[in-house]
């Protein structure tokens, strides 16, 4: 088996949280995650709620954020010893497409700059000629066209525009890894669809994409594979296909049920009624499962241990950190970290 | 007119002046509410939504000015010839029917509470200055309210900083039912909230009309979330609208093509993948909309017509109103 392109073992990140004079908490955003994005090009989506600890995940597979335990390894390389070197081919090899499409751009420069300076820092082209070709040539990639964009201001674009734009800068990069922090959560209806078909496609093309979102509906389109997160920690992973129709963990489920259906025929059963509570409304313990102040199926063990990875609904691909699971495969708790 | 009418907008035109020219935001709505619907507004950023039900609550501010149209509203149903044109109120009519028979959720409405204001005493303010009531039936309007959103009583002591995203919105919703409005107007109400609180919030929105009889009407860009509430939907596009129907109508079986390909561009669910339609080209600015039918540079099923010819509104008989001159009868198509 080839090197995976991507190796997370054991993460955890924390921040440091209040105290101005006194010393703060230390709060956890990511706890214990294991993910593995293989050589092969591939989709894999992060859901959670806010304050799961997606984005702060995101931030540290690019170098954001520094971590406090676990290890990140890129192509076999551990990311803690990268070398100036290694994170110049890091950097031209995964390439990051943030949330706010108006604060990833300097208001001062012209949009061609996001372009000419890759182009001469990577020495993507030998000549002007080749290079204004290749500039054209990744925007048509994104349905623009090359005179509605070169030349103008980002403030003269729309938050559609602009955030292709930053697609055709990654497709011209060619890069092994998209690393899409909800690309999408500030475009309108119609342009998200034209966003996610490229996605598709760029992944026929060798393009592999470590997608974060909190919208199911768009995970579910782009396929792959699918992690859950809560509170900093990964609850239920698998195949999209088989955690969407067959949720495991009672979180992944309640997330599923809050999914408007896009069809007025089929709307939500009001007697099942939701459960209107915010995470932030809780306190967490780290003895107990993250989930256990909101689960209708709590058991007392909830409260005082933290479940490990089962295998869910007999799927060795399903894995669940919940104890319903745990009687479901023979029971074998894993880590979960090997590969989906 | 008929008697369930509660609102009935016409020829509503909401302008901004700028030193590059005048902007159209909205340009030409005739929409009606009627009594106990939720009534669903739609569209992409910048077409306007929001502008109009500021226009209607008169909240629009200089350089924005209402350049024409009428809003007759009829709050009670005892008396349905008693009508107000919202948009020729004076300022002191206006704020005496606000709270008492027109009330506002708006836009990120989490952030306009009074951080320095405990919440009972916020809404206590409210109540006080819109109706004349005591103390002790002020507080136990706030505490049957707040029960009935799921908050638990201490709720009202506390400030707006101690609560969540979710909490506040819930308050925000209680302070609309307050006085017992006969419309609400909820501005993208949802918007920037988990799924399970939106679904949540929805639930109780549904609520507000399911036990007080209220009319809503209901902004979102979310057309999802409009299949999950609405009863009637009004889909906008560049300052106009473009189809209005019923729920089922517009999801069953849109006509306007913008409909359509709106429709069809959000992902679902579950089921079959099937590549999602895109929409081509973007939106036209509202400095300078397109002559003719405003969708037509977009439109896949453009004709000549369209470029030269606004589309006049064409009542269907099922019951809805499309703007489309591939559905007017009287066109001749080329």
């Amino acid at each position: 088996m080839d090197t995976p392109l991507l190796d997370i073992q054991n993460l955890k990140v924390t921040y440091r949280d209040g105290g101005l004079f006194q010393g703060g908490r230390n709060v956890v955003a990511v706890d214990d995650v294991s993910l593995t994005v293989p050589f092969e090009p591939s989709l894999l989506t992060l859901v959670g709620e806010s304050g799961s600890g997606k984005s702060t995940l995101a931030r540290a597979i690019l170098g954001l954020k520094t971590y406090d335990a676990g290890q990140i390894r890129f192509q076999g390389q551990d990311m803690g010893r990268f070398s100036q070197q290694q994170w110049f081919d890091f950097r031209r090899q995964v390439q990051p497409i943030f949330q706010d499409p108006y604060a990833s751009y300097n208001p001062f420069y012209r949009i061609d700059r996001v372009f000419k300076t890759l182009v001469r820092k990577f020495k993507l082209a030998s000549n002007g000629l080749d290079a204004e070709k290749l500039v054209e040539e990744s925007l048509r990639a994104v349905d623009l066209r090359p005179p509605d964009v070169l030349g103008r201001y980002p403030h003269q674009l729309s938050g559609g525009e602009r955030q292709r734009v930053m697609l055709a800068r990654v497709y011209m990069m060619r890069p092994r890894l998209i690393i899409a922090d909800e690309p999408i959560s500030m475009i309108d209806a119609a342009l998200r669809a034209l966003f996610l078909n490229i996605l598709l496609d760029f992944r026929e093309q060798g393009i592999s994409c470590l997608f974060i979102t909190h919208n199911l509906a768009t995970a579910y389109y782009l396929g792959g594979d699918i992690m859950v997160m809560c509170r900093g920690r990964v609850i239920e992973r698998g195949h999209m296909d088989d955690v969407i129709t067959n949720p495991s963990h009672p979180y992944t489920q309640l997330l599923i049920d809050s999914v408007p259906s896009h069809d007025p025929h089929q709307r939500w059963d009001t007697a099942q009624g939701a459960t209107a509570l915010d995470a932030s409304e809780f306190e967490f313990s780290e003895h107990a499962c993250v989930f256990q102040a909101r689960c209708p199926h709590v058991m007392d063990r909830c409260h005082t241990e933290r479940p490990a990875f089962f295998s869910a609904q007999g799927r060795s691909g399903q894995r669940s950190a919940c104890f319903l699971h745990e009687d479901d495969l023979a029971g074998q708790p894993d880590r979960g970290g090997a590969p989906l | 007119m008929p008697a369930d009418r509660l609102l009935d907008i016409a020829d509503m035109r909401i302008h901004y002046e700028s030193v590059r020219g005048t902007y159209k935001v909205v340009d030409g709505v005739d929409v009606s509410v009627n009594r106990q619907e939720i009534f669903g507004l739609a569209g992409e950023s910048g077409c306007g939504k929001s502008t109009l039900v500021e226009g209607i609550l008169r909240l629009i501010v200089p350089p924005g000015h209402i350049r024409s149209g009428t809003a007759h509203f009829y709050p009670y149903p005892e008396q349905p010839e008693e009508c107000l044109d919202l948009i020729q109120l004076s300022y002191p009519e206006m704020r005496a029917i606000r709270w008492k028979q027109l009330s506002y959720i708006p836009q990120g409405s989490m952030n306009s509470l009074n951080p320095v204001m405990r919440i009972q005493d916020q809404m206590a303010d409210v109540a006080l200055t819109h109706e004349p009531m005591s103390r002790e039936q002020v507080e136990r309007q706030l505490r049957e309210l707040l029960g009935f959103v799921g908050l638990p009583e201490s709720v009202g002591k506390a400030y707006p900083h101690e609560l969540s995203g979710g909490m506040k919105q819930r308050v925000c919703i209680a302070m609309s039912m307050l006085l017992r409005p006969a419309l609400i107007v909820a501005d993208e109400p949802t918007t920037a909230l988990d799924v399970n609180v939106q679904r949540a919030v929805l639930e109780m929105i549904r609520n507000l009309r399911d036990s007080f009889g209220a009319t809503i009407i209901f902004v979102s860009h979310d057309l999802a979330v409009h299949a999950e509430l609405v009863d009637r939907l009004a889909i906008m596009y560049a300052g106009e609208v473009m189809e209005v129907g019923t729920v089922y109508q517009i999801f069953d079986s849109p006509q306007h093509p913008y409909t359509q390909r709106l429709i069809h561009s959000i992902p679902s669910l579950g089921g079959e993948r099937v590549r999602l339609e895109t929409i081509p080209g973007q939106a036209p600015s509202p400095l300078d909309w397109p002559v003719g039918c405003r969708f037509h540079p977009r439109c896949p099923e453009a004709i000549p017509i369209c470029s030269r010819v606004e589309p006049r509104t064409v009542a269907l008989d099922d019951g809805r109103s499309v703007s489309c001159h591939l559905l007017d009868s009287t066109i001749a198509l080329e």
